[in-house]
């Protein structure tokens, strides 16, 4: 069986967790289809970082320094180019004989994914939540947001896999790594690979997002207005969660189009997922029913919402979530 | 300006899923077919980049006949001229989909693409940048602002807690997000021109299964969850589940 090759993501020159998920994928992987894993980092992370890899299984940590991959593309302002990483996890997948190659399915990996697949000519499965099917080359992912589940079958010998975050739980099979330094300059980069780069990167201040919070606290119109939303920030704020919304309310403009969860907003699995004043439309629905646990806090006993909920309260959120805020933050302190 | 927009047909989100006897589709019965939503930011776009700088939209669609259902709102937002890239295939992979669209996009040479982000439908989101690396061009997808000066183009990209900004040289690709723009509802002159406006149609030029979907499943429907009825009276006794029962807080 091909070898697999797992590309670990960083921030701020520290592997994301989703990178565990991925190395923890590519070990389990590996055991299954009876051939070996190593990951591949692009990035400007120290060797404590890179060996710290060795604790999911990485027996093998490939690296190209950021800044020399950078320094290739003549231009002053690059923080990165997703052509440029497309394009090293690609030349070295072929050169180095990987068949496979596991990417988080983050903002990040969807952008990369399917350039690899054209310059590697390997076929592509994103979003996958299922792999038990892999020795038959089958796997599981979410189609119309979770609405149903599809069993796609790849047909080609060599394939990608974008994994859903949150899904793959990390966990450590502790080995001594060792760190291969590659060289950009040797990896066949060239100035098209440039010809889009990230020139910044702007967080917003100190938020939360939705696909990556394991808990979600979301607000619908039964909040009567965007003034009250401060009432599910504050429950957000002691549970620690990110502050969600449905699409009535950020049609309406009273939330930000980020905030949306749904069909045509994020899909997203929080351990935790309260909804407060929504009333459960088929299309907000699918974007979050696949939440370990639900809440359901509404004054209409019918909304479709409780039938997805694993708890609920039947009322106004105007009294209910002041003094679920309250109850928390008691049990909190 | 040249201006090149591709859309897809999608079941519209209040599309209650069921799944066909066939067990790899969705029972098509009463399911109403849109454009994908995201496409609709694409072309709105594309008309407003017309709009500043003149020039032609042409809408692409490659897919079964109803795909014309997409082009035909597309003409009603703006769009100048459409091709139906017509297969009679039910399933696509993406390979098939963006080879395609590729092989006409390369005949037209755009100085833009638009593409909806991802189509609701399959949410692969894989389309747009595999066409964009068909045919050499960069891109960005998520995109939810875009500017362009001259060969250059300045968007803004969502990401986790955040944006990023990303300079990119034209011709290019260009996925919508919401947010990118408010697309316009067609007045009822547009709605009737669109009706008599032709659409090319052409053949597949190729067709792959490099993946293919075997099998359809609904989710597991979840036992019945403990709702109370006493409004906030309830809260001690929810927050003492939530800790004792589910461990979640």
């Amino acid at each position: 069986m091909d070898k697999i090759l797992v590309f670990a993501e960083t921030k701020n020159n520290e592997f994301k967790s989703s990178a565990f998920e991925a190395l923890t994928t590519g070990y389990f992987l590996a055991g299954k289809l009876k051939s070996e894993f190593a990951v591949l980092s692009v990035s400007n992370a120290d060797d404590t970082h890179l060996k710290s890899l060795g604790k999911f299984g990485a027996k093998d940590v490939f690296h190209v320094s950021l800044d020399e991959l950078n320094s290739m593309s003549g231009k002053s302002d690059i923080k990165y180019s997703h052509s440029a990483f497309a394009s090293v996890i690609s030349n070295f997948a072929k050169a180095n004989g990987y068949g496979i190659i596991i990417i988080s399915g983050t903002s990040f990996g969807k952008e990369i994914a399917p350039s690899i697949a054209v310059k590697t000519g390997f076929s592509v499965v994103t979003d996958i939540v299922d792999l038990s099917g892999i020795e038959s080359k089958t796997v599981r992912r979410p189609s119309y947001a979770g609405k149903c589940y599809t069993q796609v079958k790849i047909n080609t010998d060599n394939f990608i896999l974008t994994i859903r975050p949150n899904v793959f739980k990390a966990s450590e099979n502790p080995t001594e790594s060792v760190i291969h330094k590659l060289e950009a300059g040797k990896l066949n980069i060239s100035g098209n690979d440039f010809k889009s780069y990230v020139s910044e990167v702007v967080v917003s201040s100190g938020k939360l997002d939705v696909a990556e919070a394991d808990i979600i606290v979301s607000g619908g119109r039964g909040l009567r207005g965007p003034e009250h939303f401060h009432l599910v920030e504050e429950l957000a704020g002691v549970l620690g969660a990110a502050t969600g919304a449905s699409r009535a309310v950020v049609d309406a403009g009273w939330r930000p189009h980020g905030e949306q969860v749904g069909q045509t907003g994020k899909t997203v699995s929080p351990s935790l997922y309260v909804a407060c004043g929504i009333s459960g439309a088929i299309q907000h629905l699918a974007g979050m029913s696949s939440s370990k646990y639900i809440v359901a806090i509404n004054k209409d006993k019918d909304a479709p919402i409780f039938q997805v909920a694993d708890y609920g309260i039947v009322g106004d959120v105007f009294e209910i979530l002041p003094a679920l805020t309250n109850e928390i933050m008691k049990i909190k302190s | 300006m040249k201006i090149a927009v591709c859309v897809s047909i999608v079941p519209d989100s209040t599309t209650k899923v069921k799944i066909a006897p066939t067990g790899n589709e969705i029972d098509d019965t009463g399911v109403t077919y849109i454009i994908n939503p995201y496409d609709e930011f694409a072309v709105e776009e594309a008309v407003q980049l017309k709009e500043m700088n003149g020039g032609e939209v042409t809408v692409i669609s490659y897919g079964q006949d109803k795909s014309k259902e997409a082009i035909k709102k597309a003409y009603q937002m703006g769009a100048d001229k459409g091709i139906l890239i017509k297969s009679s295939a039910k399933h696509f992979d993406s390979n098939t989909v963006a080879g395609n669209l590729a092989n006409v996009l390369k005949e037209l040479s755009p100085d833009i693409i638009l593409f909806g982000k991802q189509s609701i439908d399959f949410d692969g989101s894989i389309v747009p940048n595999m066409t964009a690396e068909i045919l050499g061009y960069p891109s960005v997808n998520v995109v939810t602002k875009l500017e362009i000066n001259g060969n250059e183009a300045l968007a803004e990209r969502e990401i986790e807690g955040g944006k990023e900004v990303v300079k990119i040289s034209l011709p290019a690709i260009i996925g919508a997000q919401k947010g990118l723009n408010n697309p316009r509802y067609p007045n009822l002159k547009s709605i009737m021109a669109s009706k008599s406006k032709p659409v090319e149609e052409r053949q597949p030029a190729q067709e792959s299964n490099n993946t293919e979907i075997t099998e359809m499943k609904l989710p597991e429907a979840k036992g019945k969850g403990k709702i109370f009825t006493n409004g906030a009276s309830d809260v001690p006794e929810l927050v003492r589940l939530l800790r004792e029962e589910a461990k979640i807080i």
